[in-house]
């Protein structure tokens, strides 16, 4: 009886190696480098914690971190009510289920360069078709590699643009799971429209939104390549994100040493916070 | 062909989930595990199938060890409460699918599917869908399976469940004779009393994951071993309550008292507890029915030929089954009539004396 | 709470029906008085949900009105037709205390919380969930669960009914018959029209004054669960009230004589069924004994029900069950079947077609 039950790791085993090439080996190596100096030619010398204190005690990394929150606390701000808000919009049943459907997952196929490179396209003042139409319709000034401000608006846009899509197809699939009887008992106990979010539809998409919420905030806490194909991180400093910066010192700098530190205690926040969130969310759960 | 349980344990983290059970379960008659929702007989199917592995002992088909196979391998059979088809097949691939897997010839497949539906009257059917089906011919599908797949073991967990009562009482009616003369040991779960009655053959009643008695289910209807076996095998529940030998009279309470007969005027004098069924408390006075009970009703309930009551004599609640309708008023006195004879007698550890 | 009456009503799923079989509804008068406790009872499939939703207001009728008090209400929506339902499933809001559940909905009619007080306190120990107010819902038991979705319904003074649609589905069988005298027991106490729609015998005679049972979209009898048993109006209403239900026989009937299986069989009294009509006699497995004169029959199945013994026969190609007290015969065994006369009728076209005897009950 034990000898075919453990078959069962036989199958869980190319997954296991699988991990580790991907995730503990490259991992394991970035741990090597943030406890060393490095020069060339492999020169290494024993560095303990030094480089995690420089970081930690750097203004440049404060303020990243703070773009970095800011930026994920704009965009779950605005995706999550907003894709709530679609999700409720959309029909139930019918035709039109499936285009809309369709219609919602278009902008999560586009790749993430490629939405940089469009975005960077639609708005550029002159050319780009939102740019112009801003500056030569509507008559703003607007430009995004001048104004910080711009800059900001424009990559939360696009974010939104890109991923509320996600928060609406999650939100939706909760929606539809709801029984038809929980909305007749509601009308019949006199249930407000709002109460029937806050008491049968919100519950029910507790865990979908849970999901959902923890996905934007490890995506947009990790967010690179499109806003670095926009902005390049500017004008100045100001959309330099945590993992533009990390980018900017370890291959523009070549400080593997603080990088690593540095890729490392992004690493902690991210999961700290996603494990901070998800046992908040699900604590009611389990007693 | 005879599917046997030895010393059989089941744990769930740390809790010991089905307690040591040996069990013979044979062909050619039902065998039915009775319990409460809980009682275990679920899980016990599982491990008979291979579902779940089991902490210790055995199982054996046929004298050989079969405790480690797959459920693959062990040739059997499981239909659930629920109508479990494959939404995207006909009625006829259904049934033909496990003969189908096991990569028997397309004729061969042809006749037993035919067989089986014939059996089951689901030949008009055979071309459509399950979602075509209302749920007694989506649940014949499933049995239909059970049969064309000629299995050494069917277990049917609760099949009759999730049926409409008058379609249950037919499909009940029928099943014995479906499995009769194939040679499967058919393990039926239920927790209704009365179907394990109407289906026979052995019954095992189960409860917090142990088996209290197993036997030929008539006989232990009539002989519980045990309070718990009495308990697990009446519905309405069992009237019980606490009584006093002395001499060859039993007192119950401070003013009910009867004549002992029988083994049970030959059991030392002390203090006992008896179970009565429920059709054996009668609103009409009967020359056996010698105890006379007064209660304020609180209950009644009519089920088509038969009316119960529930009644509280003050000391204890109490239930009357009997045939016809009764005018009973809720909230009045009613005298009941009990023959004491008919009463299970158990020690206060709840083992059965008389 | 009202008096609930329908009137011609009909319906059908299709846009334009053409035939009688077109309806999933068909016609249906009735009244239900002020505080009457009522079921719909019959096979899934029968029409009663569909009857549930147009009186609830989820469904709006083809044909026909329906009246609250002589108020028509045929066109009004669910919630302004102040009604309460329980469904086969609990509805539970989750993220709520009991109490609050069942508080719901009086604070969304905006009662004070001194009334709203009163009012869950009063249910809940009805119901026996005193102990449970300040408990999350949502992780109770599913016998619990419903108990607060009748809460809910119950909760409200105002009604004009309260309607159960299979309530008792999800609950453990040995359960059951605690929430099925409960729900009896509530409505004595509180007085509403109820309505209660099942397939389960046993639930809709327990439960109701009277009974309706449906067969194909048809109400087939309207009465108590004494008449029902007693005198079935229809040969389904037999077979479907009873275990096993009436044995239902092929009879000729030439004379004012009806004879199964070549025999003269002696019913409850004078035919009034027109000739031609298909006819069948009915007698309940209660009222055949097996004795020494009679219907010869074969015995073909013997079960032991325990109370009682099941003996099924077959006679002339046609089974007959006979419910004996003791022990039954042996299979195979030749035995005669007595029929007892005020106890066996005739139906024509299903329909019953024999008056009672005079003096008879």
């Amino acid at each position: 009886m034990k000898t075919e039950n453990q078959k069962a790791w036989f199958f869980v085993l190319p997954v296991l190696l699988l991990v580790a090439f991907n995730a503990l080996i490259p991992m394991m190596t970035v741990v090597n480098y943030s406890v060393q100096e490095t020069f060339g030619d492999n020169l290494f010398f024993w560095q303990g914690l030094g480089w995690f204190e420089q970081i930690l005690r750097s203004d440049r990394f404060h303020a990243a971190l703070g773009r970095q929150f800011l930026f994920t606390f704009l965009i779950l701000i605005i995706e999550v009510p907003l894709g709530i808000a679609i999700a409720l919009s959309m029909p139930r049943k019918g035709f039109w289920v499936p285009v809309c459907l369709v219609l919602m997952a278009l902008p999560m196929l586009i790749p993430w360069n490629v939405v940089g490179a469009m975005w960077n396209i639609f708005t550029l003042p002159d050319i780009g078709l939102l740019g112009y139409f801003l500056n030569h319709v509507i008559g703003i000034n607007y430009d995004m590699t001048q104004d910080p401000l711009a800059a900001w608006i424009t990559i939360v846009t696009m974010d939104v643009w890109h991923w509320t899509s996600l928060v609406v197809l999650l939100s939706y699939a909760g929606l539809v799971s709801i029984p038809d009887a929980y909305y007749q008992a509601a009308k019949i106990d006199g249930a407000s429209n709002w109460a029937v979010f806050r008491f049968i539809q919100l519950p029910k998409m507790k865990t979908v939104l849970t999901i959902a919420i923890l996905l934007r905030f490890m995506d947009s806490f990790n967010i690179y390549t499109e806003p670095f194909v926009m902005t390049g991180g500017g004008p100045g400093n100001s959309t330099t994100l945590l993992s533009i910066d990390l980018v900017k010192i370890a291959l523009g700098q070549f400080d593997l040493g603080p990088a690593a530190a540095m890729s490392l205690i992004y690493f902690a926040i991210t999961l700290l916070v996603s494990w901070l969130f998800y046992t908040l969310m699900t604590k009611d759960d389990l007693n | 062909m005879a599917l046997e349980l030895r010393n059989v344990t089941k744990r769930v983290g740390a809790d010991l989930h089905i307690k040591e059970t040996s069990l013979v379960l044979e062909t050619g008659h039902f065998n039915v595990l009775l319990g409460a929702t809980g009682a275990g007989k679920t899980s016990l199917i599982k491990m008979m199938a291979g579902l779940d592995p089991v902490a210790s002992g055995q199982i054996l088909m046929d004298g050989q060890d079969v405790t480690g196979q797959s459920t693959q391998k062990r040739n059997i059979s499981l239909v659930h409460q629920f109508f479990i088809n494959y939404p995207h097949m006909t009625v006829f691939d259904n049934i033909a699918s496990p003969l189908k897997v096991a990569g028997l010839p397309k004729s061969e497949i042809q006749g037993r599917v035919e067989h089986a539906a014939d059996i089951l009257k689901l030949r008009p059917m055979l071309h459509r869908r399950p979602h075509e089906l209302s749920g007694g011919q989506q649940q014949r599908t499933a049995l239909a399976r059970a049969i064309a797949k000629e299995s050494r073991a069917v277990f049917l967990d609760e099949p009759l469940a999730n049926l409409d009562y008058k379609l249950r009482e037919e499909l009940r009616d029928q099943l014995p004779e479906l499995f009769a003369g194939r040679g499967a040991v058919v393990v039926y779960a239920t927790s209704e009393p009365e179907e394990a009655l109407l289906l026979g053959g052995h019954t095992a009643l189960m409860e917090d994951g142990r088996v209290t008695q197993f036997g030929r289910t008539a006989e232990i209807y009539r002989d519980p071993a045990n309070v718990l076996a009495a308990r697990v095998f009446s519905d309405p529940p069992i009237n019980t309550a606490k009584i006093v030998k002395q001499g060859d009279t039993a007192r119950m309470g401070t003013d009910v008292t009867w004549t002992l007969t029988g083994a049970a005027a030959g059991l030392a004098d002390g203090p006992y507890m008896i179970a009565i069924r429920p059709h054996h408390v009668s609103p009409v006075a009967s020359p056996e029915a010698t105890v006379t009970l007064s209660g304020r009703v609180q209950v009644t309930e009519l089920s088509g030929s038969e009316s119960s009551a529930h009644f509280d004599t003050g000391s204890g609640s109490w239930v009357s089954l009997a045939p016809g309708v009764h005018p009973y008023r809720v909230g009045e006195m009613h005298d009941f009539h009990m023959d004491p004879s008919a009463a299970y007698v158990f020690a206060p550890d709840g083992s059965r004396v008389a | 709470m009202a008096k609930i009456t329908l009137s011609k009503l009909r319906h059908s799923y299709y846009p334009n029906p053409k035939s009688p079989d077109d309806y999933a509804l068909k016609e249906i008068d009735l009244d239900w008085t002020d505080g009457g406790a009522y079921a719909l009872l019959g096979p899934s499939g029968c029409g009663k949900s569909t009857l549930l939703n147009i009186i609830s207001g989820l469904l709006v009728p083809s044909e026909g009105r329906i009246l609250f008090d002589g108020l028509d209400v045929t066109e009004l929506p669910p919630d302004k037709r102040n009604i309460a339902q329980v469904f086969q499933f609990p509805v539970i809001y989750d993220t709520m205390t009991v109490y609050d559940n069942l508080a719901f909905p009086l604070r969304n009619r905006g009662r004070d919380e001194a009334t709203v007080r009163e009012r869950v306190t009063a249910i809940a120990e009805m119901l026996e969930l005193s102990d449970l107010l300040d408990r999350k819902a949502a992780h109770l038991s599913p016998d619990n669960k419903q108990k607060i979705s009748m809460g809910r319904g119950l909760v409200r003074q105002d009604v004009n009914v309260v309607m159960f649609d299979e309530p008792l589905t999800v609950i453990d069988p040995h359960l059951k018959w605690k929430l099925r005298s409960k729900l009896k027991e509530l409505h004595q106490r509180v007085r509403a029209t109820m309505i209660y729609v099942t397939h389960d015998q046993t639930e809709a005679l327990t439960f109701a004054d009277q009974v309706v049972v449906m067969q194909e979209g048809e109400v087939v009898q309207i009465g108590t669960p004494v008449e029902l048993f007693d005198r079935p109006a229809h040969t389904f209403v037999g077979h479907f009230i009873g275990s096993p239900g009436m044995n239902i026989l092929p009879a000729d009937v030439s004379d004012g004589v009806a004879r199964f299986a070549g025999e003269a069989i002696p019913l409850e009294g004078p035919i009034t069924a027109a000739p031609g009509a298909r006819t069948e006699i009915g007698i309940r497995p209660e009222f055949v004994s097996l004795g020494q004169s009679g219907l010869p029959a074969t015995v073909t199945k013997v079960s032991d029900v325990g109370r009682h013994t099941v003996v099924e026969c077959e006679v002339a190609g046609s089974r007959v069950n006979a419910i004996v007290s003791g022990a039954g015969p042996e299979r195979g065994a030749m035995v005669q079947l007595d029929f007892r006369r005020d106890q066996t009728r005739l139906y024509a076209d299903g329909w019953l077609a024999t008056e009672a005897a005079e003096g008879a009950a």
